[in-house]
């Protein structure tokens, strides 16, 4: 007996009872399509904070002051500026996993513009910063290469500082003064909004890091070419790890560091916050597979129940099968592909709701769904296994019937 | 119209309930060769249905031995049995059986399914055995939309689409009037004539002179077993 034989008296005994039938797909078909839903709605979700997360960036390494023992006191992070901007593009030029490293200078204090002023947080930057930070400028321009290396009077400023020294006005072009120090402003950033500690991004100065050594923190620094944090941005893809250490190993090379001897330096990165997010994700993950397995299961379980009840009623007929000679086989095949058949069907409506589901759901509630392609493939595999699973009892019930039992039932 | 199709030696068969041991059939032995026409008879609980589904090969006889077309039959595995049926026998039952909402063809064409006839043989011969027994207009015609008599042909064209070497009657005019009774087993008198060989049970005598054979069960044991005299004149009636 061959497939397309079996496949065509499956669709006919499933056509014979219509209603039933469809009624026992719609176990399936709300399984399915829930788990796709879950499934675009999840991912959306996880979308969203991974670019969240990148936006903060999770694949950046800050290296900071460290601290230095000075008669027997152990000072804190950056109780020593110990880090140079030099350190800073040897890293940039002589670790390959590294794509670029942006020494700066961090200060704070009070900015005026006319009349108004506002208290902000500056950095000194090299070009690489922007690029670390895929930070763009919606407004005016960069810095230019004269204004990096002459410390140029110039300054590109965060949302949050135009809002507050300029409110609707144009800030391009006006003077700022950062400590009495009287800057140009340039660019505007783009909006970052908050970092996951709930500080506004948006509330920074940027300027060039010879402007901010020289001009604005003053004299004390005015020589060294010391700086308080180099942030450096790993490529994607590269092992974190590793670019870690060469770089420990870098910078204990060039502060002359013996074996046994502190680092005087501290690398930080945002692992933690890598972990915790796959850590949330592995639980919705967890999460979307029990409701799947629950709903497959229930409608597994009615597949099982009117398949029993079909072999029940059709006795006679595997009788008059077994009779003209049909094997046990035989029959297990038409009863196990009419249960697949029919959460396979189940299946692929399920498919198409959970998919316009999830669409209705981006459309209506502006939830953001990601639809895959692989959430798909699962939940119509999974379907026929359920299929498999719960068709097979019922099957292996009717091959194994007696055709002289089969035949005289009633 | 030479040769043995059917021995049975020795036949038995036993039904287990409970700690009770129910003798259904008590070792019956004869022969029927290629060409006959036998009806078996008996009041209920003498064993010829036993009889019947032990030569149709849809039961293992507890003893005895059973060889159908010169191949023993009683050893064989479930499997080989329902290829046995599937080449060698063909069945017509009391309520016959017909699959619902599937054409008069698509009945017919039923135990091809289940040979290696390629698809597209199958229709052709079911068409022919269709129209042998006088249904080729109504070939698409579901079994309720057919009457009795009518279904009941459809049933015989299928027990003849595999070209068997035995015919399997059980009670074929049991569901059926009179009148409808006599088209049937004149249809079965005129295929015997054609050369197949039929077994048929009844309890109804006038059913049974159409045979040219009567085995009279009784208590699981043959008592009687004679050619059938009036045949030739029951054949007349029709």
């Amino acid at each position: 007996m061959n497939f397309v034989a079996t496949l065509r008296i499956a669709l006919l005994a499933l056509r014979v009872n219509k209603m039933r039938s469809a009624l026992t797909m719609l176990g399936i078909i709300i399984g399915v399509a829930a788990v796709i839903i879950m499934i675009a709605v999840g991912g959306g979700a996880q979308a969203r904070v991974e670019e969240q997360i990148r936006s903060l960036g999770s694949n950046i390494i800050m290296v900071l002051s460290g601290s230095v023992t000075s008669g027997g006191a152990r000072g804190g992070i950056g109780s020593q500026p110990t880090i140079t901007e030099d350190d800073g593009y040897a890293i940039g030029r002589e670790i390959e996993e590294i794509q670029a490293a942006a020494p700066t200078l961090r200060g704070s204090g009070q900015v005026v513009a006319g009349n108004a002023n506002w208290s902000t947080v500056f950095y000194g930057i090299t070009p690489d910063y922007l690029e670390v930070r895929e930070w763009a400028i919606v407004e005016g321009r960069g810095f230019e290469q004269a204004e990096m290396s002459g410390a140029g009077k110039v300054v590109l400023i965060g949302q949050t500082v135009a809002k507050n020294l300029f409110g609707d006005a144009s800030p391009l072009d006006q003077v700022i003064r950062v400590r009495k120090v009287p800057l140009t402003v340039i660019g505007v950033l783009d909006r970052k909004g908050q970092s996951m500690t709930g500080q506004d991004q948006d509330d920074i100065l940027l300027m060039p890091i010879g402007t901010a050594r020289k001009r604005v923190l003053g004299s004390a620094l005015a020589k060294s070419r010391s700086v308080g944090s180099i942030m450096v941005k790993v490529n994607q893809g590269a092992d974190m790890a590793s670019a870690d250490a060469r770089m420990r190993e870098l910078l204990r090379q060039r502060h002359r560091l013996q074996p046994g001897q502190d680092d005087d330096f501290f690398v930080r990165n945002l692992s933690e916050i890598l972990q915790a997010q796959e850590a949330s994700s592995k639980v919705m993950a967890l999460l979307l597979a029990a409701v799947a397995s629950v709903s497959l299961l229930v409608g597994g379980i009615g597949i099982m129940n009117i398949m029993l009840v079909s072999v029940t009623e059709r006795t006679r007929e595997i009788g008059l099968r077994m009779a003209v000679g049909a094997r046990s086989k035989d029959i297990l095949t038409q009863f196990l592909v009419e249960a697949v058949t029919l959460s396979l069907i189940g299946g692929a409506i399920g498919i198409l709701l959970g998919v316009g589901g999830a669409m209705l759901i981006a459309e209506l509630a502006g939830w953001r769904t990601e639809l895959s392609g692989s959430s798909i493939v699962l939940a119509a595999g999974f379907a026929g296994a359920v299929g498999v699973f719960f068709g097979y009892y019922p099957a292996k019930k009717a091959s194994r019937l007696l055709p002289i039992e089969a035949l005289r039932y009633e | 119209m030479s040769g043995t199709l059917i021995r049975v030696e020795g036949l038995t068969k036993e039904y287990r309930m409970g700690s009770n041991v129910v003798p259904a059939l008590r070792g019956v032995s004869l022969d029927i060769a290629t060409g006959e026409f036998v009806a078996v008879m008996g009041p209920s609980g003498s064993g010829k249905s036993t009889f019947m589904n032990l030569l149709g090969c849809l039961d293992h006889p507890s003893e005895g031995r059973y060889w159908l077309g010169g191949q023993e039959v009683s050893q064989l595995s479930s499997d080989e049995l329902a290829r046995v049926r599937n080449r060698k026998l063909g069945f017509v039952f009391q309520h016959f059986n017909l699959l619902a909402r599937t054409s008069a063809l698509d009945n017919v064409a039923l135990p091809l399914l289940y040979s290696e006839m390629p698809p597209s043989e199958r229709r052709q011969h079911a068409e022919q055995r269709l129209a042998q027994v006088g249904l080729a207009e109504r070939m698409d015609h579901h079994p309720a939309q057919l009457s009795g008599g009518q279904q009941q042909r459809v049933a015989i064209a299928r027990a003849l689409v595999n070209d068997p070497q035995l015919v399997l009657a059980d009670e074929p005019t049991g569901a059926l009037d009179s009148r409808t009774s006599v088209e049937i087993m004149a249809l079965l008198q005129q295929l015997n004539r054609e050369g197949i060989t039929i077994v048929l049970v009844t309890h109804e005598h006038d059913v049974a002179h159409f045979a040219g054979r009567i085995i009279s069960f009784r208590d699981g044991k043959v008592i009687e077993d004679k050619p059938n005299v009036a045949n030739d004149a029951a054949a007349q009636l029709t």
